[in-house]
This record gives C-alpha cells, structure tokens and sequence, in this order.
C-alpha cells in the first residue's frame, strides 16, 4: 500500500539539531553541495557541518568547538 | 593483509612478575607470589606486562599457550592481585574531576597551542617518530574497539543500540576492508613495519602497556562498565582533532596513502562517534543508571591521566633524540600483501 500514512513515517528520516555542534542525520547521505556536486557518505549517522570551519565540509571535524 | 593464522609469540620477560606469569603460562614453573605484586612498581614495565598477559588470554592468546588458561583459577587470583594494585592506584592518581559535566565540557575544549604528541609530530615529526608511534599504538589499533565490545551485554536500550552502532562503524560496517584495524594494519605496512598482531609487543613501553591494560581492566569487569564509557567518549571525543594532526603529519613525511587514510577516516568517523556516544551512549547509560555518573568521570580521568604519562614519555625520548622503544625496531620489512 505505497503512500499510506504509516508508509511514510517508517521512511522518515530523523534529523537532530544542536544550537552548537553539527546536524545528525540517519545515514547513508547524498549531499548536494553549492556547485552541483554530490558527496556520499554510508555511514549509520552523518555529521553534517553548520558553523562552515570543517576543513572537510560538508562533513563536521568538530572544528566548532571551543578553543581555549 | 593475510589475517595471521598463528597465535602471537610470548613476549620477552621484564622482571620477576611477568617472567612468573610466563612461564606459568608455558606450563614450565609456578606463579608470581602475592609478595612480590605488592612490592612491584605498579605502572612499571614488569607489573604491567604481567598484567598484559593476563588480559591477552582473552583476545588472541599465545602460541603454545593452552586456551584454558583464560580462565585458570591460579592466574585468575594473580590477574586480580595486580589489577587491584592497578585500580587503587589509579583511582588515587587520576582524580580530577568532581563533575561529569565537567569533564566532558574540558575534553570538548580545543587548546590554541596545544602541546601533545600529535602537535609534535604534526610540525617536526620525521618518519622514525612515525613508525615508533606506530608501533607502540599497535598493540591497541591491531584490536581497535575490541576491549569496548565486552560492555555491550551490560548497556540496554538506547545505550546499547548507540554502543553497537558505533562498534559496527569500528568494524568497518560490514566491510572487512574497512575494520579499523585492518586500516591500521595498512598504516603500519605504509611505514614499513610488520603487522602481525603482537609483533611489537616486546618494543612497547610501560606507558603503552597501561594505556592497554586500562580498556581490559574496564572492558572485563561489569561493576566497571560506566568507567568503560567514559574511556569510550574520552578516545572518541579527542580523536577527531589529534586525528586531523597525525593525518597531516603523515602527509608532510610522506608515510603513503594508506597513512594518511587511516587518521582522515577518524577526522570524519569520530566526529560522529563522540556526538553519539555522549547523547547515547552517556545519555542512555545514565538514564537508566545515574549513579554511575562518578564512574564515568572516573574512566574519563584515568585515560586522559594514563594517555598524558604515555605522551609525556614519548615527547621526553625524542626530544632528547631517544627511541621512545624497550626493544629496536627490525629495519624495514618487506611484505607480500
Ligand atoms: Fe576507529
Ligand atoms: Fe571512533
């Protein structure tokens, strides 16, 4: 029964969002980035950049934290 | 690489202990007295090897060493004589924080000029410092995320689906190309060193056994289970940073793909790992068990106590231009994987 209510929340994908930190996504991902191009990543959850430091972006290398 | 199909040899002795357990081992003579564990220096060579021992009957044994011995009544009351010179020790050495907060809050803080040895080896590490941080870390990166899997039967629900799904990520997500050990193994294959598991056990320093001996002593006992993921969260939390300056330390020399391959995959994969092991892993535990908040912290100090000890002895040989070894590296072997 493709499209049933039930159907739709199962593909669901949760995103977890953090005032500080990178975006959580169930994995695996295909990221579009700015120019068009595609990067994947197959693991189980992805960290996805937002404070735009990560020297691997789209991907977060927890370039956001706090230097002391 | 072939998986090696032999058991790896046992280690050369380093004093009365661990020659004890040895020999005991090969069937050739009785354990060390009670006297003598209590004499020993307890983050010394000797102790902790024989500590080691102990422990490696529970991953991969040794050639000519009975697999029964794992669980051998007369070692097993050994094993927890030295264990408990090890545990009180460090209990006493490694008290820092009066908080779980904070002590999460300080592995999450980046040091502008930090001083480690991945600092070190990122701005002046040349390809011998290389090979013997490599060697030394094998005797952990040969079974990476092995010692954590003995918490997975102790965590239930959220911690233990989290503790699983990153365990799977170590274990290359079903991939054996991608077990983190096995990346391991091409990194040391790339600085010319060999792989065999164990081979590099005798070059280990006594700092490097007790960075070891720690995941073992909190992986194999339950009532340890919450300083197990505090040591968990505290390798996941610092890998990401160190990793990005070992990765370019390994550019800069040269050390070859594969090299660098293995720290940008933990640049990437632990970014995520710590995000789930604190949320998770932490989180979950502490939802269902929350007086076991001291013991995490605990597990969080005693690895940043063991990993500075560890660090400190590394960047005290080189910069007096020492091998940091306790037995010299073979010159480079070649390989036919
Ligand atoms: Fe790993
Ligand atoms: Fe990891």
């Amino acid at each position: 029964m493709p499209n049933s209510p039930s159907d739709r929340s199962g593909a669901r994908r949760r995103i977890a969002v953090q005032r500080k930190g990178p975006l959580l996504v169930e994995g695996p991902v295909e990221v579009e980035l700015e120019d068009g191009s595609v990067v994947t990543s197959d693991r189980f959850r992805v960290a996805l950049c937002t404070c735009r430091r990560s020297r691997r972006y789209p991907w977060c290398d927890t370039s956001h934290r706090d230097r002391a | 690489m072939e998986h090696d199909r032999e058991e790896p040899r046992l280690p050369r002795p380093r004093g009365p202990l661990s020659r004890g357990v040895a020999t005991y081992l090969r069937g050739a003579g009785g354990l060390p007295r009670l006297e003598e564990i209590v004499r020993a220096e307890v983050y010394g060579e000797d102790l902790q090897l024989a500590l080691y021992l102990c422990y490696e009957l529970h991953y991969r044994g040794f050639a000519g060493v009975s697999p029964d011995r794992e669980w051998d009544p007369g070692l097993l009351r050994v094993r927890a004589a030295l264990e408990q010179r090890f545990l009180s020790a460090l209990r006493t050495d490694a008290r820092v924080h009066d908080s779980l907060d904070e002590a999460l809050a300080d592995l999450l803080v980046e040091p502008v000029d930090g001083t480690g040895v991945s600092h070190f080896l990122r701005d002046e590490g040349e390809l011998w410092h290389l090979r013997e941080y490599a060697a030394q870390r094998s005797l952990y990166h040969l079974k990476e995320a092995d010692p954590h899997a003995w918490v997975l039967p102790r965590l239930w629900g959220r911690a233990k689906a989290a503790m699983a799904a990153v365990e799977f990520d170590e274990w290359g997500g079903g991939r054996a190309e991608r077990v983190h050990a096995r990346l391991f193994a091409d990194l040391m294959a790339d600085l010319g060193l060999d792989t065999t598991y164990g081979r590099y056990l005798d070059a280990a320093s006594a700092e490097a056994l007790v960075t070891v001996n720690l995941m073992s002593l909190f992986g194999l006992h339950r009532a340890l289970r919450g300083a197990l993921v505090g040591h968990f969260a505290t390798v996941e939390i610092t890998s990401s940073p160190g990793s990005r300056r070992l990765a370019e330390a390994m550019r800069r020399t040269g050390a070859g793909p594969a090299a660098e391959h293995f720290y940008d995959e933990h640049v990437e994969a632990d970014a995520v790992h710590e995000q789930v092991v604190r949320h998770d892993v932490i989180g979950g535990l502490l939802e269902q068990e929350p007086y076991l908040a001291p013991d995490v912290t605990f597990g969080i100090d005693a690895t940043e106590f063991v990993e500075e000890r560890f660090g400190a002895r590394l960047l005290a040989d080189w910069r007096a231009s020492r091998s940091s070894l306790s037995a010299p590296l073979d010159r480079e072997t070649t390989h036919t994987s």
